[in-house]
């Protein structure tokens, strides 16, 4: 394999793994947006999409329609979560409301194990999805669930470029993540954009939870911890609170990921995550407000 | 009595507190169909906790706010838009990463009448001409003036029955504050109602019909503008919150 193709072929794995964070870290940013809440429970969402999937699937509805189900099993999911743990403590102080969040966390994946228990099941992908291309020759080799990854990603995002620039609500859903006050005084109401912001972000939560267990070819309660700190560090990254910038964060994480293991020594490389943290330090030590900083403090 | 003697806004003893400060004690005041009322006094007197009474963002602890003869006080916000109060709130408070447009966009939210809300911008432009040649620029881009200007264009986007103003010279350059001044008196002759609130005194009296002074959270003086331009009672009034 020439270097080369193996350039591009960590390019193709980068942006494949970053589409998965960035699907992530783009609903925490929206729920900071309007709630001023790190909702630690966004990745448990993403399990709920996943397991409502598998579950629908082994009742015998087809995979498609079932992934479907799963995206708006997770949607569902954030609505209550919102409407039953965050509402009654969204005048509390900051504390309150992340220790309401961890809760929120822990209930839903001890939840999910009383039912499911924590052993790993298997995700029941297409046969199709796990087929692979080759090009030149087999140097260059990207699975169909990469190309779905990938795909699936874009079109959603293009679909969030397009709410939040050209619609009302997205445009209130910007307005109150600024400045809630005068989103009020214009007339928005705030409590509906809460809503549609959990609804939307869980959806996005779900889809990722369903391109993640199928990456990983298998579910489990607690599979939505990792993405969720990865996505937490990509919003970060790019700026927390900013949805560009939590979409820039996912592909940046991603593409470090992926090249610390293609391009340093194994010996190395096995430090991944501790590397990409020193980064993550060194980088905030330089520029505390992320890649595109918010024009405004943020308090977490 | 009248319809026309029926003010549109009244409000009778309101009293608001935050925490164990009384930041209004008992304010009354009237603002007639077609008036314009200025609110004028020291700082911390308590004219933009008024404003912010009316418009939902702080609740009253007693007293009454009643619009077009519904009792609004403690009501939500987004309500007492959708009933026609608009509220420019001080310090402008616009949306700096969204367009002037989609700022404008947003302060038209409450309507229903969607055909007609292209012609008010146009006719926007005719009061403020600089917001159509910004139209596509960030909000957060504009100068002091400028964004003055998009402040209360976002607010009459919402065709206001009661406009409500909160200090429209802060912040803005000497030569355009008579700019806005302009505009405001161009709305005055189109029979808008506003309530006023203004650090330049000559300037609100110039405007003004009537003028309430409040002093620490009560009303010291009222009367029309041109009797409180010749009384050197607002001067005291002024000198008496500073002791």
């Amino acid at each position: 394999m020439s270097g080369f193709e193996y350039i591009v072929q960590q390019i193709v794995n980068a942006v494949s793994l970053g589409s998965l964070y960035a699907l992530v870290a783009v609903g925490l940013s929206i729920v900071f947006g309007v709630l001023r809440l790190t909702n630690f429970a966004h990745g448990d969402v993403m399990m709920v999409g996943a397991f409502t999937t598998v579950l629908l699937n082994a009742l015998g509805l087809p995979f498609v329609p079932a992934m479907a189900a799963g995206v708006v099993g997770a949607a569902l999911a954030g609505f209550l979560i919102e409407r039953i743990a965050y509402r009654p403590v969204r005048d509390a102080p900051d504390v309150t409301r992340l220790l309401t969040s961890l809760a929120v966390t822990y209930i839903l994946e001890n939840l999910g194990i009383l039912l499911f228990t924590s052993s790993p099941r298997n995700f029941p992908l297409p046969a199709i999805l796990n087929e692979s291309w080759q090009l030149s020759g087999g140097a260059i080799t990207f699975t169909n669930i990469n190309l779905l990854t990938i795909a699936l990603t874009f079109v959603s995002l293009l679909l969030l470029g397009w709410f939040i620039t050209r619609t009302t609500t997205g445009l209130g859903m910007r307005a109150a993540a600024e400045d809630m006050p005068a989103a009020q005084l214009v007339g928005l109401d705030v409590n509906r954009l809460i809503i549609v912001a959990f609804l939307v972000a869980s959806a996005y939560a779900g889809i990722a939870g369903v391109l993640w267990a199928a990456q990983a070819g298998v579910v489990q309660p607690q599979m939505g911890f990792t993405p969720l700190l990865k996505a937490f560090v990509a919003a970060i990254i790019g700026g927390f609170g900013s949805i560009a910038g939590a979409l820039l964060g996912g592909y940046v994480l991603g593409a470090l990921e992926i090249f610390i293991v293609a391009f340093l020594p194994s010996s190395v490389s096995s430090y991944r995550d501790a590397i990409v943290f020193s980064i993550l330090i060194a980088f905030l030590l330089v520029r505390p407000g992320g890649l595109l900083k918010p024009n405004r403090e943020i308090k977490l | 009595m009248p319809e026309a003697a029926i003010p549109l806004l009244h409000i009778d003893s309101l009293e608001v507190r935050f925490g164990a400060v009384r930041a209004l004690k008992g304010v009354s005041m009237d603002v007639r169909q077609g008036e314009v009322v200025a609110l004028v006094g020291a700082n911390g007197a308590g004219k933009s906790t008024t404003l912010r009474t009316i418009s939902g963002l702080s609740r009253p602890r007693s007293g009454s706010i009643t619009f077009a003869g519904a009792s609004i006080g403690g009501r939500p916000p987004p309500q007492i838009v959708r009933l026609g109060i608009a509220h420019s709130p001080e310090g402008r408070r616009l949306f700096g990463a969204l367009t002037v447009a989609e700022n404008l966009r947003l302060g038209a939210c409450t309507r229903t009448d969607r055909a007609k809300i292209a012609a008010d911008t146009e006719r926007l432009f005719a009061l403020f001409p600089i917001l159509k040649q910004r139209w596509r620029q960030l909000a957060g881009t504009l100068s002091g003036g400028e964004q003055q200007q998009l402040a209360l264009a976002r607010a009459l986007m919402a065709k206001p029955r009661l406009l409500l103003l909160d200090e429209p010279s802060l912040g803005v350059a000497p030569l355009l504050v008579r700019q806005i001044f302009d505009a405001l008196g161009e709305l005055k002759r189109q029979g808008v109602t506003m309530l006023l609130v203004e650090q330049n005194i000559k300037l609100a009296l110039e405007l003004a019909d009537r003028a309430y002074v409040l002093r620490t959270g009560s009303v010291a003086l009222s009367g029309s503008s041109a009797e409180l331009r010749d009384s050197d009672r607002v001067a005291q009034a002024y000198l008496g919150a500073a002791e």
